[in-house]
């Protein structure tokens, strides 16, 4: 695992999440709404997890797999794949029209989802059957998921919290991307209890490590780092709408698209990042 | 029936690896204490937690398993419905969701563990298939389909003990067929599960007084055999379902639908249960009685008496 920490570019990382921000903004000017601002919050979670972390096959796929259980964070999703030719741009063209395929939440049997995911608190109980699925054919398989800390409110993401951890899924790998964000509010407000994370998921038996959640090589390493014998959990602190200054932390920008001032003015501010 | 479909499913499970039984702190009984000593990685106990139970099929099915998600009824549709409509319905993944004990069988423990319109609630569900045998032999028959099957999704509802054998020398089981048990000429009553026995009973009476009447298993409760029900409308002067399951969203209101559809010419009565919770105790015939549903009731309407 250290060769692999040792090998991670964290400028390369940058530079890809800044084309990501870039192609998702391109994209919000062909709808009127699209998640934005859940996507920008967890580009470097789901960059890691594609481009560090999942192992190559020599297939060109992958043992391992990745479910985005924050469905509606699907669009940095949806990027990486076109990245890797695995959507068509044409795919990406054609987003929440009549002639395509890809809609605001990821749907099974498009090319490059594993799961039909949107409906929140569904994704950590089908990692598990995945994970469960991998150790019984001793295929050996990682699964990847990435949860939104809205959905860690759902009693069925802790169904399966118990379960993973019951069943020593050490082959599960979850990042929670905690913006700290829900439709009415911040959470630490509305929800004060549903704080300290990592304390809870060490006492249901899950490894746990927190890092800032827009540093890659921080993300890379902890997850490179585990010991294995336990699933796994980074909880990655991270601001919503990451990137574009009026988007952060402003709940609006969960769903809604840019105009075209709006637009210019995050295409500016993604350039002066590079 | 409980122990018939442990035992295929042991049986299947030995022959495939690919089942998993995925209960939630609720034992078949019989030979799955031997397969979850023999196959502890594919015996999976989520305790006290149906919706994991039906996400973790899920996800099994996702790779390629045939999973098994078991409960008692009401707890493996109802309280896990949106894992099973997003999970197995809209991905389409052949899971087997087992309902044992549904209907009113549980009939001490209350209306919190009776399952009255699990047929409504699955059946409105795309891809949603439904088997509800009637008798043990018929559970065989059903659990290796469920074991075999790649279609999608299956709601299996079974009974729990002690139900008589009902398909003795009958026609042999085909999925999404109408089985004729016994053939008459001019009554035909239509039936699924466990109350099948109520409409045996009725078919003995009917034969007792000289009137022909064929017997027939809906066991394939959807996709439902249409020709099956039309040609049963066509062929019989007299048609009768018996259901235990509430009056909307079961077999009897879809008979009349069909009815209607082809103008049939017979006689057409309906025996459900009814569209209330009822507060009484006692074993399941009192259950169904307190319902309407027992043969003199059910003869006297008819007008049999």
């Amino acid at each position: 695992m250290t060769a692999r920490a040792n090998s991670f570019d964290a400028a390369a990382a940058r530079e890809r999440c800044l084309r990501y921000r870039r192609r998702i903004l391109d994209i919000s000017q062909q709808v009127s709404a699209l998640h934005i601002g859940s996507a920008y919050s967890c580009t470097e979670a789901v960059d890691a997890i594609y481009n560090g972390l999942m192992r190559a096959g020599a297939d060109g796929g992958s043992p391992d797999t990745f479910l985005m259980s924050k469905g509606h964070g699907c669009m940095i999703q949806y990027v990486i794949l076109e990245e890797r030719g695995i959507l068509s741009r044409a795919d990406l063209d054609a987003y929440c029209t009549p002639e395509g395929r890809l809609g605001v939440h990821p749907d099974y049997g498009n090319p490059g989802i594993v799961a039909a995911t949107g409906a929140l608190g569904h994704g950590l109980s089908m990692v598990c059957g995945m994970a469960l699925a991998e150790k019984a054919r001793k295929t050996a398989g990682t699964i990847y998921t990435v949860l939104s800390d809205g959905e860690v409110q759902e009693g069925s993401t802790w169904e399966a919290v118990m379960m993973a951890s019951s069943l020593k899924l050490g082959n599960v790998i979850a990042i929670i991307d905690n913006n700290d964000f829900q439709s009415l509010g911040r959470t630490s407000e509305t929800h004060p209890s549903f704080y300290p994370l990592v304390e809870k998921f060490e006492a249901f038996g899950w490894e746990t490590v927190e890092v800032p959640g827009h540093d890659s090589r921080a993300i890379f390493e902890a997850i490179a780092a585990r010991r294995g014998d336990k699933p796994f959990m980074l909880v990655a602190k991270t601001t919503k709408g990451k990137g574009v200054s009026y988007m952060e932390n402003v709940p609006i920008w969960h769903y809604r698209s840019p105009n075209q001032n709006e637009y210019r003015q995050a295409i500016e501010e993604l350039e002066a990042a590079r | 029936m409980r122990n018939t479909f442990s035992e295929t499913l042991y049986a299947e499970a030995t022959q495939n690896p690919e089942i998993y039984i995925v209960v939630a702190d609720i034992s078949p009984a019989g030979s799955m204490a031997k397969f979850s000593t023999q196959y502890p990685e594919r015996f999976i106990n989520v305790g006290v937690a149906e919706q994991s139970m039906i996400g973790i099929c899920a996800g099994l099915a996702l790779k390629g398993g045939q999973p098994f998600a078991y409960t008692i009824a009401t707890f493996s549709l109802y309280r896990p419905f949106e894992m099973v409509r997003d999970d197995l319905c809209y991905q389409n993944l052949p899971v087997t969701v087992v309902g044992m004990g549904a209907g009113v069988i549980y009939s001490t423990l209350g209306g919190t563990h009776h399952t009255m319109e699990d047929i409504a609630i699955a059946g409105a569900i795309p891809n949603m298939q439904i088997v509800a045998p009637c008798d043990p032999a018929e559970c065989t028959e059903a659990t290796r389909w469920c074991a075999r099957q790649k279609n999608g999704p299956v709601y299996l509802r079974i009974g729990k003990a002690g139900e008589p054998d009902l398909t003795k020398g009958a026609e042999p089981w085909v999925f999404g067929k109408l089985r004729y048990l016994r053939r008459g000429t001019d009554v035909c009553i239509l039936s699924y599960g466990v109350i099948t026995k109520m409409a045996a009973e009725l078919a003995d009476r009917f034969q007792a007084r000289g009137i022909s009447t064929s017997l027939v298993s809906t066991h394939t409760v959807k996709p439902l055999d249409r020709d099956g029900i039309v040609a049963a409308l066509r062929n019989h002067k007299h048609v009768i379902v018996i259901e235990e399951h509430v009056p909307q969203g079961g077999l009897a209101p879809q008979t009349k639908q069909i009815a209607w559809d082809i103008q049939a010419q017979c006689r057409l009565d309906t025996f459900t249960l009814q569209d209330r919770f009822i507060h009484n105790y006692g074993s399941h015939d009192d259950l169904l009685a307190a319902h309407g549903l027992s043969i003199p009731q059910i003869v006297h309407r008819i007008g049999l008496d």
